[in-house]
């Protein structure tokens, strides 16, 4: 397939975007880059990866089983397939950093280390939750782990984490801001607005566009002119580039190299990480838009997987250990659900409490 | 004393905000080089640099969004809408951001933000710039409302939201800039959320904010030379809204009418009313009267646009109406 390539207008960068089909690595075969970043992890390091994404997995099994029993109300949007992305790009950023996000957020969150106890709980609804039971699914915010949110309005979040980096520039501080959205969210303005002041004032927001091929039902090929998401970066005079976002591997590579180079030279980037959702858009969604194939085919790719193999590949993890650590996160949510069951609902007097600082 | 117009007040207010607090930044479109589009901000980039005044593309979403999360991570924001009707393209950001994030954070992330600039209906620029749109932000709960009516009003006040932690939503009126009045040299807030007794009198309250102020004044002195006694208040702030002391000049008077230029359907005066009717219906002798502008978008026309707002006349007649008198 020919190259697309988008020059800035003003010849600073000249940036190539090739449209790469979106291939389903496999770790069994590791790229350079992929082995230069496995030697860089160490062993520790990407069984502590791997551990969080089997914690994203099973946290959202459990709380479908909830949403089910109808411990859990509202709606429940689920990440499950998209747990590389979130894992690899928040593996590769430092404590001060800023991270906001869509309604899609459990993953986000536990990335961040925030415990799946204070999430169930939020989902649950009770005091305990991580926003006292006032957020809900959609809706985790950490003072504590610098996350601005998850977003119910579809890319209303993109210009809170511009404020972050803008934050960042008058502080005179080396943080960057992480500002995810899905690939229905590019086609809202404020997403061109925000990009336009990004570039403009070299702000360090890292814009990550998690492509799954749906907003909600449609598709991205009846929703978006550009299928190349990243090309759009070329528009606002900032790199793009695109990522397998399945493959744990590349999306903390990527993110890696993309965040040392912001810390020496801050600037906006646009990463378009390409994954696939396993589930409907919300949990009321059958997604009767896509073929069982279609999912089966994502699935052979899938993120955990795929590093379990690559862990047990390198001799890293047999089968008795990953096993063993199967049950051992497994267990961590049943606490974490037992936890929330235990807590007690917010006190009635919470309703008016917070809506203005006193 | 000095005497300063109403956006030299403003000025004064954010200058000295930025000058005590290092977080304090303003931004907006042609704050900064164009030194405002109102010259509010008139010398603040040569004096605050570009850091701290902030000139902006036509983004208002984006701008305001940038605000917000600039406040959230420990900023303290002043964002100028050029005309408040342009806040309408932020609207998502304002009440879905703005005004919700402390709450759904259980108060993990205060906002300490002002918005502000002009609004209200100027001088025939027909409808979409003429919006008032203090009901609709006064529905959303998060968010306080201030409109100042004067230039001491307006310093004080500003500086206050400045120095407030929540969402503050500062309505300016472009046809008052250049009123002037004398105000202290020296430093001064005035509380958020404290009305102003601005003409005391036996017969009637008056309620008006903002230019209206200006008009209901005038009909207090025309009704003073029939021998009717108008109380006329000023809230200043419509959220939180005095209500004390609306109710003590309701049992002084017996009766009340309020003054709004926006439309009357869902209008700050119904929720005046309300206010007043369940703290004190016992002590009113007559209905509450609201004049408002009408129900229908505002005109280019001098002639239909001014008998689409409310007028002299009209509040004395309302006054009047509410005192059974024959007008």
């Amino acid at each position: 397939m020919k190259p697309a390539v988008a020059r800035s207008d003003r010849n600073r960068r000249v940036v190539e975007f090739p449209h790469v089909q979106f291939k389903l690595l496999s770790l069994a075969k590791p790229t350079s880059r992929q082995k230069a970043v496995v030697d860089g992890l160490g062993k520790e390091k990407l069984i502590e990866m791997y551990r969080k994404m089997l914690e994203i997995r099973f946290f959202e099994q459990r709380a479908e089983q909830m949403y089910q029993q109808r411990k859990i109300g509202g709606f429940l949007h689920v990440y499950m397939g998209e747990e590389a992305v979130a894992t690899g790009i928040l593996a590769a950023i430092d404590k001060d950093d800023y991270v906001v996000t869509s309604y899609r957020d459990h993953g986000v969150a536990l990335a961040l280390g925030i415990p799946p106890g204070a999430l169930m709980a939020e989902l649950f609804g009770k005091v305990t939750g991580v926003c006292g039971g006032k957020g809900g699914s959609m809706h985790f915010y950490s003072k504590e782990k610098n996350l601005l949110g998850g977003h119910g309005i579809v890319g209303g979040q993109i210009p809170i984490g511009l404020g972050a980096a803008f934050r960042a520039k008058y502080m005179g501080t080396k943080q960057v801001s992480v500002i995810f959205f899905g690939d229905g969210a590019i086609n809202q303005g404020v997403f061109h607005e925000a990009a336009n002041m990004a570039a403009l004032w070299n702000l360090p927001a890292i814009f990550v566009v998690e492509n799954n091929l749906y907003g909600m039902g449609t598709s991205v090929s009846r929703s978006t002119a550009v299928s190349n998401m990243a090309v759009r970066a070329a528009s606002y005079d900032m790199e793009g580039l695109q990522v397998d976002g399945m493959n744990l591997l590349e999306t903390y590579g990527v993110m890696k190299e993309v965040v040392d180079k912001r810390r020496r030279d801050p600037c906006p980037i646009l990463i378009e990480a390409k994954t696939y959702r396993y589930r409907g858009h919300s949990i009321s969604d059958p997604g009767n838009y896509r073929s069982k194939e279609e999912i089966a085919n994502y699935r052979t790719a899938d993120p955990i997987a795929q590093v379990k193999k690559f862990l047990n590949d390198l001799g890293w993890m047999d089968d008795a250990a990953a096993k063993a650590m199967d049950k051992e996160v497994r267990q961590e949510i049943l606490d974490a659900v037992e936890f929330a069951e235990e807590s007690p609902d917010p006190d009635p007097a919470a309703r008016d409490r917070h809506v203005f600082v006193p | 004393m000095q005497t300063v117009t109403y956006r030299e007040a403003l000025n004064q207010a954010m200058v000295e905000e930025m000058q005590r607090d290092g977080n304090v930044f303003l931004i907006g479109e042609e704050v900064g080089e164009y030194n405002g589009p109102y010259k509010v901000s008139e010398g603040m980039l040569d004096r605050f640099g570009p850091l701290r005044v902030v000139d902006t593309p036509i983004s208002e979403s984006a701008f305001t969004g940038l605000a917000i999360g600039a406040a959230m991570t420990g900023l303290r924001p002043i964002v100028e809408f050029m005309s408040f009707n342009f806040s309408l393209v932020a609207f998502d950001q304002i009440v879905s951001n703005a005004a919700k994030t402390l709450y759904m954070s259980n108060g993990q992330f205060p906002i300490p933000l002002v918005m502000r600039g002009p609004g209200g209906p100027a001088a025939q620029v027909s409808s979409q710039h003429s919006n008032c749109l203090e009901s609709l932000y006064s529905n959303i709960p998060g968010l306080k409302l201030i409109m100042p009516s004067n230039a001491y009003d307006a310093k004080g006040l500003l500086k206050s939201a400045i120095r407030d932690d929540n969402p503050v939503i500062f309505i300016e009126n472009e046809l008052l800039y250049g009123d002037a009045q004398e105000i202290p040299d020296e430093e001064y807030t005035l509380p958020i959320g404290v009305g102003e007794v601005k003409r005391e009198g036996q017969d009637v309250t008056l309620v008006a904010y903002g230019r209206m102020l200006h008009l209901a004044a005038e009909a207090g002195e025309v009704l003073a030379k029939e021998e009717i006694g108008v109380e006329l208040i000023d809230p200043r702030t419509i959220k939180p809204l005095d209500l004390d002391i609306l109710a003590d000049s309701v049992r002084k008077t017996h009766r009340m009418v309020i003054v709004e230029e926006g439309h009357r359907f869902g209008g700050v005066g119904a929720e005046i009313a309300d206010q007043v009717y369940g703290a004190c219906f016992d002590d009113l002798d007559a209905p509450i009267r609201r004049v408002t502008a009408s129900e229908n978008p505002l005109p280019y026309a001098k002639n239909i646009e001014a008998a689409s707002l409310p007028s002299v006349a009209g509040i004395v007649e309302a006054v009047k109406a509410v005192l059974y008198r024959a007008s």
